[in-house]
């Protein structure tokens, strides 16, 4: 069968995907060169002196609310407390207590990226930001 | 070149299946560091069921017991709201024929008639409030018999509540931050429309502490494993004669009572 070897009205259809190609792409190139620059984030004096923190600060850039979530379920289900990273280093599994204790400085750590990335977790309502020594 | 209909499509799915390609080989690329790891800590107290004997001949009026629910809500960030129907606690006194109806007889025993009872989530056996709760936010933990709450999962619907036949659970109808006098702020606070019990200070056992109102009863309350035959809540209901609230709604309590 000679008559579906090809593909008819080729022009418009090819110029029908050129059209919705440049309609899809069009939040790209209108946007392009006007991204909001990536904030900077301020780490405490305790933070930058543990140089790394729990994982590589690539991997907690793009994982945290993924570790977070392992820790809230192991230490609250499973009583499991304690994370031994692949540096064999051994953490407590706290965000009011180990994340907090080094990042204590929610406005400038915390909600930069929270605010530039537009999401609102609901951490501090219940865990209370810049913990102080309680003794 | 006429290309056919056919392979057109051919190396359009092609295409798309390159594309969807990469984050699959990233994903399973990634073997090379070694996998972190999750343990219990070696410092914590274990036990197969924890259990709390609380010897009331110990306490003779109020203040004996305010240290005790003083030191609780404080370490628990539990607020005191002067409303009643707002009111939250862990852990409070009642008088015996609230702590223990139906024992109540008509010519009881002087110092038990003016007692107040300290109560508390009795952490029990077969606890309805799990068996109410829709989400799996109350539990009771299967490694040491603790009955526990995800405030993470909490929807607030209170069945459980409702379930309690001790009422040793509260609800917060209001953001209990602005009634806290003072935080602390290693353990969280709740947030509005969460319940909140006892939690026989898990967070402390994790750390090898006994728990708070144990600590400072000095002595009065005893903690320890019921499946321990030598353990010191073990010793003590052998020697006493004990009594445990509401025994016949079958929920087989773990906080028993020295009278």
């Amino acid at each position: 069968m000679p008559s579906n070897k090809k593909i008819y009205d080729k022009g418009k259809v090819i110029f029908g995907l050129i059209i919705f190609g440049v309609l899809i792409t069009f939040p790209f190139w209108y946007n392009l060169g006007k991204a909001a620059p990536a904030p900077e984030l301020v780490l405490t004096e305790k933070a930058t002196a543990a140089k790394e923190c729990v994982r590589s600060t690539d991997y907690m850039r793009a994982e945290h609310m993924q570790l977070l979530d392992v820790w809230r379920d192991t230490v609250v289900r499973d009583a499991k407390r304690v994370y031994i990273n692949p540096q064999g280093k051994s953490f407590n599994m706290s965000l009011s207590n180990t994340c907090l204790d080094c990042h204590s400085n929610k406005a400038e750590f915390c909600d930069r990226c929270h605010n530039y990335a537009s999401v609102s977790p609901y951490c501090w309502d219940c865990h209370i930001d810049n913990p102080k020594e309680t003794k | 070149m006429e290309r056919s209909r056919r392979g057109f499509l051919k190396l359009a799915g092609l295409g798309a299946v390159g594309l969807s390609a990469k984050p699959v080989f990233s994903a399973v690329g990634l073997g090379g560091s070694p996998s972190p790891k999750i343990l219990k800590s070696d410092k914590a107290l274990t036990a197969n069921h924890w259990a709390m004997v609380i010897d009331t001949r110990r306490f003779k009026s109020e203040e004996d017991f305010e240290p005790i629910t003083a030191v609780c809500h404080k370490i628990h960030n539990v607020p005191k709201l002067q409303n009643k129907r707002h009111e939250l606690k862990w852990i409070w006194t009642v008088p015996y024929e609230n702590a223990f109806p139906g024992k109540e007889n008509r010519y009881l025993n002087e110092r038990i008639a003016e007692l107040p009872f300290l109560v508390l989530c009795n952490h029990c056996e077969n606890p309805p409030c799990v068996r109410a709760c829709p989400t799996k936010a109350t539990f009771r933990r299967a490694s040491d018999g603790i009955v526990l709450m995800d405030f993470h999962r909490c929807i607030g619907c209170r069945f459980c509540m409702a379930a309690c036949p001790f009422g040793a659970r509260s609800f917060n109808f209001r953001d209990p931050r602005p009634f806290l006098t003072e935080t602390n702020p290693a353990f969280p606070t709740r947030t509005k429309g969460v319940v909140e019990k006892c939690n026989f200070c898990a967070e402390r056992l994790a750390e090898g502490k006994i728990p708070a109102c144990v600590e400072v009863s000095d002595g009065a309350i005893a903690f320890g494993d019921l499946e321990d035959p030598d353990s010191e809540v073990r010793v003590l209901l052998n020697e006493h004669y004990t009594i445990r609230r509401k025994q016949s709604l079958g929920t087989e309590p773990s906080v028993y009572y020295i009278v």
